[in-house]
């Protein structure tokens, strides 16, 4: 569990500004929330984070010392299960590609299958898999690497809405269990209050952080609950303000 | 098969045809003389498909190890992609008829004036199969791969490589064809065994069902490696007729 802090994160493409000044923190075993128009620059931000992109000015540090590549587990939008893996070797990648043996990382990836609702598809091609199925294995892929911070780019953006409240809840869980650090894109203000400590909402583009709203309700938290309805409109408030 | 109809049909019509015409053999035999004639001189035939086999492995072999060596340092390098993927498309339009009896002249009538028409005809469909292919790698695949540490080689292992191989297989599939044509027009032009060099002698004595029976050899030898593809393929990726199926 590590504490992470963005400070005057800067990037911009061509003479294109999309980042100006991006600056949040989560302390260690925390949900922090990114919301904000789409196009605004989330998924870039977390690119510069994950090391994918250079960004122009600014710092990133994990418990006081600057991030380096291995400091964060990156989870894309889209679940990029490879067709030529199995569903074990699939979640097995990230280690197999930081040097672990084939079958040392196997081992690893192995006993997370029952907690991720996986038991008994270790075998499988990733197109057998339902799509909420899809996401959790993409989610093992990230959590098995053991990075100090995980980046989850809308992990429940393309699922139907059932399936999205039914993973939400396991994430809630799965996180309180595991007490992951946790940053987090999504569009669903619902999801933001349902499952952040604190949410940072992102103006149009260029992204600049509009507000920053602490959500510091108790936990075990319900879905869609009275307290929760107060905090979902302020944020709608915030994202739909000039 | 609907193709098996389709030939049997135009087999069936062309029996009926030669009789009906009282075609010369010389002009067009009949098909039942075509078999007939194959199965007398079927000997000859088999020392003679043996080394267009032979001449067709090796070529092919030779042109799928300089495809994939290029394939992949192309890949590497976009500077060498830029210089060397413009004249790959220009040696395609060297016309193979003119040059292969000026090969004959250079290596003389062995295996190397074969080795390079094959080469000639079959490099290009795999180079660019292979190349396209470890370009179909998704974007946010390479980056997703990168995100776990992945340096260019690694990217190269984990997910270009992989993501070429259907595209890959269709360009086997594709040269594998065009190899054994090439094999036989190379004999065809000068070689001292083959089925090239013995439809060209049986064409001079006039035995139009013996060049038709080579040429029906040559058919089953294609169809029959086309179809080995798709074995390999099975076996190299077992997961992509499954996924396919799916889709
Ligand atoms: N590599 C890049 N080069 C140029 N422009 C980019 C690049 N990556 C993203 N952008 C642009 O940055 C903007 C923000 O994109 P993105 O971060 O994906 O938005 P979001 O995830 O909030 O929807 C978009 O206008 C996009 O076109
Ligand atoms: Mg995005």
């Amino acid at each position: 569990m590590r504490e992470v802090r963005v400070e005057g994160l800067s990037k911009r493409f061509g003479d294109r500004d999309v980042l100006v000044d991006v600056s949040l923190h989560a302390r260690p075993g925390e949900l922090v929330s990114v919301i904000g128009p789409s196009g605004c620059g989330k998924s870039t931000l977390f690119a510069a984070l994950a090391g994918l992109v250079e960004p122009d000015r600014g710092t990133v540090t994990v418990d006081g010392r600057p991030a380096t590549g291995t400091t964060f587990g990156y989870m894309p939008q889209k679940d990029l299960l490879f067709p030529w893996r199995t569903v074990l070797d699939n979640t097995a990648l990230g280690l197999e590609i930081a040097g672990v043996g084939r079958r040392a990382a196997r081992k690893r990836a192995e006993p997370l299958f029952e907690p991720f609702g996986l038991a008994g598809f270790e075998g499988s091609r990733p197109f057998e898999l339902s799509g909420g199925m899809r996401q959790r294995a993409a989610l093992l892929r990230t959590v098995v690497q053991d990075r100090d911070v995980l980046l989850l780019d809308e992990p429940f953006g393309a699922l139907d809405s059932l399936t999205r409240t039914g993973m939400q809840e396991w994430l809630e869980g799965m996180r309180s269990q595991f007490g992951w650090t946790v940053l987090l894109i999504t569009h669903d203000i619902r999801e933001a209050v349902y499952l952040s400590d604190r949410v940072v909402v992102l103006g149009p583009r260029p992204a600049r952080v509009r507000a920053v709203v602490e959500i510091d309700q108790p936990r075990p938290r319900e879905l869609a609950s009275a307290a929760a309805a107060a905090r979902e409109a302020e944020l709608l408030a915030l994202l739909r303000a000039e | 098969m609907p193709s098996l109809v389709v030939v049997a049909v135009l087999v069936a019509v062309w029996q009926w045809a030669v009789t009906a015409f009282d075609v010369r053999p010389q002009v067009l035999p009949s098909p039942l003389r075509v078999v007939e004639q194959g199965w007398l001189f079927r000997d000859a035939l088999w020392t003679n498909t043996v080394p267009t086999l032979q001449v067709t492995a090796v070529g092919f072999a030779v042109s799928l190890v300089v495809a994939w060596a290029l394939a992949v340092v192309v890949d590497f390098s976009p500077w060498l992609r830029r210089a060397l993927l413009p004249l790959l498309v220009a040696s395609q339009t060297i016309p193979i008829i003119a040059i292969a009896p000026l090969l004959i002249i250079w290596f003389g009538f062995g295996l190397l004036p074969k080795v390079v028409v094959i080469a000639l005809v079959t490099f290009f469909p795999v180079a660019i199969g292979l190349v396209e292919g470890f370009s179909s790698a998704d974007r946010e695949a390479s980056n997703l791969v990168r995100s776990m540490g992945a340096d260019r080689w690694g990217e190269f292992r984990y997910l270009r490589l992989p993501a070429a191989m259907p595209s890959f297989f269709t360009s086997l599939r594709i040269g594998i064809t065009y190899a054994v044509t090439g094999a036989v027009f190379a004999e065809y032009v000068g070689a001292r065994a083959g089925l090239g060099i013995f439809m060209n002698l049986q064409k001079n004595s006039f035995r139009t069902d013996l060049v038709l029976a080579a040429v029906v050899v040559t058919a089953a030898i294609s169809v029959g490696l086309f179809g080995l593809t798709f074995l390999v393929q099975r076996l190299a990726m077992p997961w992509y007729a499954a996924e396919r199926r799916r889709a």
